[in-house]
């Protein structure tokens, strides 16, 4: 319960994040403040300052004001409210986390249903793809997908999504996460066509349409809701790797992920930068898996995802 | 046994094949991408795209171009980089290993022993306090995102902590353990921390989940009906049963690091492994050490499969005859 | 040699206190056979787990008290358990095709069972376990017992079990449904294997059963629960052929006959209560066509000549329902 509060508690700072920007830090997270100054303790402050720690770093952003309204947790490199940027890179991550999640599902329910209900030739097909895209490092495959696609965007036939959609990383990430859902769901039709009622169902003449809708997902379903929650979390930490890596949310747009790579070249004067996004993600995706588990007690004790990524 | 051998090999063999024509494909046949200019690089002149498209065959069909790209790749040896021109990528390759798989080696033994012994321990402890305390740690640790963590351990070793704390603590880099060992482990251990934290956590979950369900079977019933010690029947009973998945897991996940998952670790730790290739690879858009790159992780992760799946049935009789 | 006196097991759940057994009395003489007949959900398996101290829940609460062979052995400490568990008194499950650790051979797991309980070395318990496999009926024991259990038919490894329960010659053999899991012919071959066996090593047996007809077949004497409670307790020729109380008439009815006139199956109306909201009168009377006023107070365990039963009913009563040659009058 305490998890859904923290869930609960995250979007809706993260969907305040223009009324924040607008009505009380008074900034715009998006565009570079090189210059710009603001009150503190009654003195006027640069947003970057010469560096005087003798690092040789040249300008140093200001570090947490500390005061909620004004610069909370300093700037990064470009004078930007990171407070700011760190709630709009959550609406990303979020966004990004929950519709790719969503697609996953959706795609491998299809494609379980699919080949465990017919079998054959098809669960042939799908079972292979499973299998190899399975095999394959997750994060290699999104990389690998990223590279190709980002620069060019991607176009089949009348599609096409440029370089810079955050549609993009949705359906990389969905993709690759795809067999982690589908094999289990596979295998669990598999073992639910075998079952009286569904042997009954067949029997009496049912056609296939109803058979998948009325008997075999209302039974499936369950371990889909288990999954959800879990592949969210999977679905953000994989956003914000890629983002780091610089082939995910693209720039002048913000996620925990970029915001965390600003940060490392900021590392050892403003460790904030980088350390505020990534409490924000442990967070979540912790509250994320609390929460699968508890749907997992709840619907379907026996539900299992693939453990790592 | 033999038999299951040469099979589970075959098919490997027949996963590799798969692989690589899927790795081949998103570089290769994505609509709308112009692979040459992709080899050739960002800025390459007109008449380098033009050798690249003349060199990899790319005006013939897509299998004979699969045959070429294969034939430069595994038995010419001679892909090279078109961004650092004349750099072949198999001695790049081969350079970057040992740093990965120290890395992953060492990583592995910490948190085997730290997941399994958490394991244990909380399975033990079911309904006490340690139980949830463990299984808490072991959330967090699949929450925190590898390349932060990383950045926030060299935050406090490196900066905060240096100059009290951690004065001991290199800084980042690879020594090879062929000219100091001692320097090898020391500039290697909290990388090793870093990246053997977030799998001790999984493999911790993991095997409780299965302990637990291993000891609700009948067989444990059974061991108890004969008069076993707790411990015994623990250890010897449930816990081999259990370590039947945790071995197929540890091979998904060795084969997957020493393949380049681990390139954000070593990206924040700066150990210029095979991840640190790929990353810098994908910086300069260099398309043939990412194409070598990606076919060297799925040779490991296959092979890693592999040998699980003999190791799974020399732990489990009933994979055997099947 | 077993002697169990009002023994109650109870589990706190959320919907309150689910009352498993209650009030459960009997004793087993030495090499005697004790059959005990129940619905499942009886609390019959239950009650022996208990005992053992097999049931691990921390949600439960055991009373009463167990002497085996005079030593109380409810509220042991786990070593002392250990220490009867498998050696003085030996268990059969219900299905054997799980309550053997699937990745070990079956010697390995027998001559585990011997060193616990016995100074003997590997050798011997091997050559021990060979010699039992071959008493149990399996034929090459000497090569079967380095297989694996799924290597085993189900019947095969009941064997096992059974000859695993035997390994330490324990005194007292505790059999929870041990033909329930098999096919017809092999349940007659199990029986067989379990009288002759008892024969020869002159263990007390405690079957645990739903099927009259293993009762008839092994028990000498009988107890049947009901609801967690014993309705009925006597000598296996008593409560089989003058059975008093109207549950056992129900069991007995209930058992198909190739000889009956009557070709459809007779079953008990109703179903069993929920051990949630067992009454506080006598449990089976919701489901009972006799049911009286007084019902609805607890009935005693009574009656005489070593057959006991818990009902209201009156001899008179029971004679008017059922005035056969089976009736308690016609004893001899």
């Amino acid at each position: 319960m305490a998890a859904l509060g923290v869930v609960l508690l995250v979007v809706s700072a993260c969907l305040l994040a223009p009324f924040y920007a607008h009505d009380i830090a008074h900034v715009d997270a998006f565009s570079s403040n090189l210059n710009g100054q603001i009150r503190l303790n009654g003195k006027w402050v640069s947003v970057l300052q010469a560096n005087t720690q003798g690092l040789g770093l040249g300008v140093t952003p200001i570090g947490p004001t500390w005061h909620f309204s004004n610069y909370f947790l300093g700037a990064d490199n470009q004078g930007r409210d990171v407070f700011t940027r760190l709630l709009y890179g959550g609406r990303a991550t979020l966004l990004i986390g929950t519709t790719s999640a969503v697609i996953c599902c959706l795609v491998a329910a299809v494609l379980g249903l699919a080949a465990g209900y017919f079998g054959g030739v098809i669960d042939w097909i799908i079972s292979r793809v499973f299998d190899i895209v399975w095999a394959f490092p997750i994060y290699l495959l999104a990389i690998s997908l990223s590279v190709i696609l980002l620069t060019s965007g991607l176009n089949v036939g009348p599609i096409h999504i440029g370089a810079g959609s955050l549609l993009l990383p949705i359906i990389i990430i969905a993709a690759v996460f795809v067999p982690y859902v589908g094999r289990p769901l596979r295998g669990i039709v598999l073992s639910l066509k075998e079952r009286e009622f569904v042997q009954a169902a067949i029997g009496s003449g049912a056609s296939d349409w109803h058979i998948i809708t009325r008997e075999i997902l209302p039974n499936v379903a369950p371990t889909i809701i288990v999954f959800l929650p879990l592949m969210v979390a999977f679905d953000m930490l994989t956003e914000s790797a890629l983002s780091f890596l610089s082939i995910g949310v693209q720039p002048p747009s913000a996620s925990w992920g970029t915001i965390i790579q600003d940060g490392l070249g900021l590392l050892y004067t403003r460790p904030w930068v980088a350390i505020a996004p990534g409490l924000g993600l442990v967070l979540t995706a912790g509250a994320l898996n609390v929460l699968g588990d508890g749907f997992r007690d709840a619907f379907d004790p026996k539900a299992k995802l693939r453990g790592s990524i | 046994m033999l038999s299951f051998i040469i099979r589970r090999l075959i098919s490997a063999v027949l996963v590799l094949f798969a692989i690589s024509v899927m790795v081949f494909l998103i570089f290769f046949a994505t609509p709308g991408v112009d692979p040459a200019a992709r080899i050739a690089g960002r800025s390459a002149s007109p008449a380098v795209v033009a050798a690249v498209r003349a060199a990899f065959g790319l005006n013939r069909p897509l299998p004979v171009r699969y045959l070429l790209m294969m034939d430069h790749l595994f038995i010419k040896h001679d892909l090279t980089s078109y961004v650092n021109v004349n750099t072949p990528v198999i001695p790049q390759i081969l350079h970057a290993a040992p740093v990965t798989l120290s890395l992953v080696l060492g990583a592995a033994v910490i948190w085997i022993i730290v997941g399994v012994l958490g394991g244990v321990i909380a399975a033990a402890n079911r309904g006490k306090f340690i139980d949830p305390l463990i299984m808490f740690v072991g959330i967090a640790a699949v929450s925190v995102p590898a390349y932060w963590l990383g950045e926030v351990v060299n935050y406090f070793t490196q900066s905060k902590f240096h100059s009290s704390v951690f004065s001991w603590v290199p800084s980042s880099g690879y020594v090879s353990p062929l000219t100091n060992p001692w320097q090898w482990a020391l500039h290697l251990l909290f990388p090793w921390l870093t990246l053997a934290a977030l799998f001790a956590g999984i493999y911790a979950r993991v095997l409780r989940a299965e302990l637990v369900n291993a000891l609700n079977e009948d067989y444990v019933r059974t061991a108890r009906a004969k008069g076993l010690s707790e411990r015994r029947i623990l250890l010897r009973h449930a816990l081999r049963c259990s370590l039947i998945s945790i071995v197929s897991l540890f091979g998904l996940d060795f084969g997957a690091l020493v393949g380049g998952a681990a390139l954000l670790t070593e990206i924040v730790m700066g150990l210029p492994g095979i991840g640190q290739l790929t990353y810098n690879s994908l910086q300069n858009l260099d398309l043939p050490v990412i194409m070598g790159c990606v076919m060297y992780a799925a040779f490991f992760v296959v092979f890693a499969n592999a040998v699980v799946d003999v190791v799974y049935a020399l732990l489990d009789p009933r994979v055997r005859v099947a | 040699m077993l002697s169990v006196r009002d023994l109650k097991v109870s589990f706190a759940t959320r919907q309150g206190e689910l009352r498993a057994v209650d009030g459960l009395s009997f004793d087993v003489g030495a090499k005697e056979v004790l059959g005990i007949v129940g619905e499942s959900g009886s609390g019959k398996s239950v009650a022996m787990y208990s005992m053992l101290g097999l049931v691990r829940d921390a949600n439960v609460s055991i009373s009463g008290s167990v002497k085996f062979e005079g030593r109380e052995i409810l509220g042991l400490s786990d070593r002392e358990m250990q220490r009867v568990r498998g050696g003085e008194v030996g268990m059969i499950f219900q299905d054997p095709m799980t309550a053997l650790t699937p990745v070990y051979t079956v010697g390995w797991q027998i001559v585990e069972q011997i060193r616990a309980h016995t100074e003997m070395t590997k050798v011997q318990a091997t050559a021990r376990s060979i010699e039992l496999l071959g008493e149990v009926g399996i034929p090459n024991p000497r090569s079967r017992v380095n297989q694996f259990p799924h290597e085993f038919s189900g019947g095969m490894r009941q064997r096992v079990v059974i000859a695993m329960a035997l390994s330490c010659n324990p005194k007292l053999l505790i059999a929870d449904e041990p033909t329930t899991a098999l096919d017809v012919t092999t349940q007659a071959q199990i029986l067989d294997l379990m009288e002759r066996l008892q024969q020869s090593y002159g263990s007390s047996i405690v079957i645990i059963t739903h099927d009259i007809g293993v009762i008839a077949e092994m028990a000498d004497r009988v107890v049947v629960m009901y609801a967690g409670r014993p309705a009925e307790i006597g000598k296996e020729i008593d409560v089989v052929r003058y059975p008093r109380h109207p549950y056992t008439w129900g069991l007995l009815g209930a058992v198909p006959r190739v000889d009956s006139k009557n070709s459809r199956l007779v079953t008990i109306p109703g179903t069993p209560v929920s051990p949630l909201d067992v009454p506080d009168g006598c449990p089976f009377a919701p489901r009972c066509e006799y049911r009286m006023t007084i019902c609805d107070q607890r009935p005693p365990l009574h009656g005489s000549d070593d057959h006991l039963d818990a009902c209201w009913l009156s001899d008179e009563q029971r004679l008017q329902i059922r005035p056969t040659p089976e009736g308690p009058e016609a004893r001899p």
